[in-house]
């Protein structure tokens, strides 16, 4: 029988990488997340696994050793919250150009700046835009319960993995301090040094008897190659955008109106939308759960159906950029939003509905 | 006797080492790092470890060893080489794990990596480099930079007043109970290269056995930088760097505990 | 007393005219081209004195670019 646990969004993160058999964390403590590297060391998986936990001297040092555990060829990760996301984007610029499996969990806090340390989705930007310099994207992965923070480590692990390619939990303050039930996956070993070899012919983790030598770098001062690289990254974008494209919808079959919500958002807008529809208001719902890639198809699809769409974000309106290019301006696309650690409630919802769209009454 | 007698496979008593690639170098005549790329390749082909080393590249003009070497490597962001090592090691025990890093990559934008990766000391080498001076990026001044000493930032010599003094870090690292060796080294000589390739041994010795960390500076030139002919600069820095930089072992947990 | 005789073989081509193993020689063995260049300009190293060389290794030990063997043979 399934084993269901209650525990906090942070605390499913660091079970769930044990289980998944992940090799390596390395970590930096900062709030809302700091529950990630300090269950793991509750946990001492390097007794178990042989799990290496680390707390860095900081969170460019953490992204750095991720960088070179990846190299590796190690299933390797590291967390953190807005502030120390921005000083990991270096690293993770550099794991996109030298074609890296890693795993990085943002639990967003209101920015910029210090900001605050209560929840928040501004680095949506960062995330789904490249965040560091050049051109890249990271695979984007935004959790809206306990038990989804707990399967996406499986599943951002296999997705960097496949594509090599870092992937990102982008998760805010709530999903990870709230607690909930979750049923956690089951123990999987951690690859040996044989499967690690077969799996990732390019690991840079010694010679071994193969005839080569593996160099990782992101450095191509020849610009046609640098030119094939960028070409070859981007092909691999547009599989991603091809195959992994993932969201769930609510009440969409017959809605008129259209909420597009993602993370702990997305269940706020769950109940509103519940409350409008025992108001009669048809209203429905598109939640991304792949940031990047977007399901901008699926959201051009419903907008043939719908009269308008309301973006929910706890930002100024960083989503709803992609909308709006998903739907191409055939219908009137709006932002409802609260900043700084404000959450907004059902109710708040429910208003910004109807005052975005006139013909709405509640 | 003549030079065919001489020249024979079974006289043969100083060969280029099997683990340098077969590529020429981009560093400029006379340059440090040559040298010593030459005596890490000899110490691992005699160590016989090749196969188990994992070389971590820095941002500086030795970003390319990784070209030069032929064992598996990574490639660093600017400074963070520490960091990579402190992982590849931890995550792949048994592996060799070495950086090689200039003067600005471990003593200014790596400096917290540097003293933290020492002071937790992570079972690697550090190989580092110390030729005052930017060499990648044109002549800037280096932390390592002596005072008066001209470069492309400080066209009139560096002052303390404006820049700051010279930094000696590989005292720091020493006084640091993560590390094991630390020692300081120059290659101008034959006989400072022969030493400075036992110490690089005993570093990587060190880093295999778990000893903790060592690191082994080389006091070095860059000729173009400094603007004097390569015999020049070795006799230039005899006589200024090694006032500043002396050589000799800083620290060596092993003789100090027998 | 026996004697030394050296000789080194230079890879002309890898050799970036630096002076190193001029300065190093200790039996004068070796100079730099006064007016040839190789491939890639350099006015590399050779041995002006071979008969004079004792195979020490001092020349080989210093060269950045590892473009110097060397061969020794002692005669008693």
């Amino acid at each position: 029988m399934e084993e269901v646990k209650l525990m906090k969004g942070n605390e499913a993160i660091a079970h769930a990488a044990i289980r998944y058999g992940a090799d390596g964390y390395f970590g930096y403590p900062i709030t809302p997340q700091s529950e990630v590297l300090e269950t793991l060391a509750e946990l001492r998986p390097w007794e178990t696994t042989g799990m290496v936990v680390l707390q860095a001297e900081s969170e460019v040092a953490a992204i750095n050793m991720v960088y070179g555990g990846a190299a590796t060829g190690r299933a390797v990760m590291t967390s953190s919250s807005s502030p120390g996301v921005s000083l990991k984007q270096e690293g993770i610029s550099y794991l996109a150009a030298s074609e890296l499996p890693a795993l990085i969990l943002n639990v967003m806090r209101g920015g910029p700046g210090l900001g605050t340390i209560q929840p928040s989705q501004a680095d949506y930007f960062q995330a789904t835009k490249g965040g560091g310099h050049g051109d890249y994207h990271l695979i984007v992965l935004a959790p809206s319960t306990v038990q989804e923070m707990a399967d996406f480590v499986g599943l951002g692990f296999d997705l960097a993995f496949k594509y090599r390619t870092p992937a990102m939990i982008l998760a805010d303050g709530i999903v990870g301090q709230m607690m909930e039930k979750v049923v956690l996956p089951e123990q999987r070993p951690r690859r040996t040094e044989e499967e690690l070899r077969a799996q990732c012919p390019w690991a840079a983790c010694g010679r071994g008897d193969r005839d080569h030598r593996n160099v990782v770098t992101s450095l191509e001062l020849q610009s046609d190659k640098m030119e094939r690289n960028n070409e070859r990254f981007q092909k691999t974008y547009r599989a991603i955008e091809a195959n992994e494209v993932r969201y769930q919808e609510y009440f969409t079959d017959d809605a008129e109106y259209l909420i597009v919500a993602f993370g702990s958002v997305a269940r706020i807008c769950l109940k509103a939308i519940e409350d409008a529809r025992a108001k009669g208001v048809k209203v429905g719902m598109l939640r991304p759960i792949t940031l990047w890639p977007f399901p901008t198809a699926e959201i051009a699809r419903l907008a043939k159906q719908v009269k308008g769409i309301l973006t929910v974000e706890l930002n100024a309106g960083q989503m709803i950029e992609d909308v709006r290019l998903s739907v191409e301006g055939t219908v009137p696309v709006h932002h409802f939003g609260r900043m700084g650690g404000m959450i907004p409630n059902p109710g708040e919802v429910l208003e910004a509905l109807s005052a975005c769209f006139t013909d709405l009454k509640f | 006797m003549t030079q065919e007698e001489i020249i024979r496979p079974e006289n043969k008593v100083y060969s280029r080492p099997d683990l340098l690639c077969d590529v020429h170098t981009h560093y400029c005549p006379g340059c440090s790092h040559g040298v010593v790329h030459k005596i890490i390749a000899q110490v691992l082909d005699e160590m016989g470890v090749a196969d188990r080393t994992i070389g971590i590249a820095p941002v500086g003009c030795a970003v390319f060893a990784y070209n030069y070497i032929d064992v598996d490597w990574i490639e660093a962001a600017h400074g963070r080489a520490p960091a990579l090592a402190t992982a590849a090691n931890r995550l792949n025990p048994g592996r060799l794990v070495f950086t090689y890093q200039g003067d600005g990559d471990l003593s200014a934008i790596g400096t917290a990596e540097t003293i933290h990766a020492c002071n937790r000391g992570e079972n690697i080498a550090i190989i580092f480099i110390n030729n005052a001076i930017y060499g990648m990026t044109g002549g800037q001044m280096a932390p390592t930079t002596l005072l008066g000493m001209k470069t492309a930032t400080t066209p009139y010599g560096r002052r303390a007043d404006l820049n700051g003094y010279p930094l000696a870090i590989t005292p720091l690292l020493a006084q640091l109970d993560g590390t094991c060796y630390v020692t300081r080294q120059a290659v101008h000589t034959p006989a400072a290269v022969n030493k400075a390739k036992r110490a690089i041994r005993k570093a990587f010795e060190n880093a295999l056995a778990g000893k903790g960390t060592s690191v082994v500076e080389v006091v070095a030139t860059c000729n173009s930088g400094w603007k004097m002919t390569p015999a020049q600069s070795n006799q230039w820095m005899a006589e200024h760097m090694f006032e500043k930089y002396p050589l000799g072992d800083l620290k060596d947990v092993e003789s100090k505990t027998k | 007393m026996a004697k030394v005789y050296g000789a080194v073989t230079i890879d002309t081509n890898r050799c970036k005219g630096c002076d190193l193993c001029v300065v190093s020689c200790p039996a004068d063995v070796l100079l730099l081209q006064p007016q040839e260049v190789n491939d890639r300009g350099y006015h590399y190293a050779y041995a002006a004195n071979p008969e004079k060389c004792i195979g020490c290794a001092a020349c080989a030990t210093v060269c950045p670019d590892a473009c110097i063997e060397v061969y020794r043979v002692v005669e008693k």
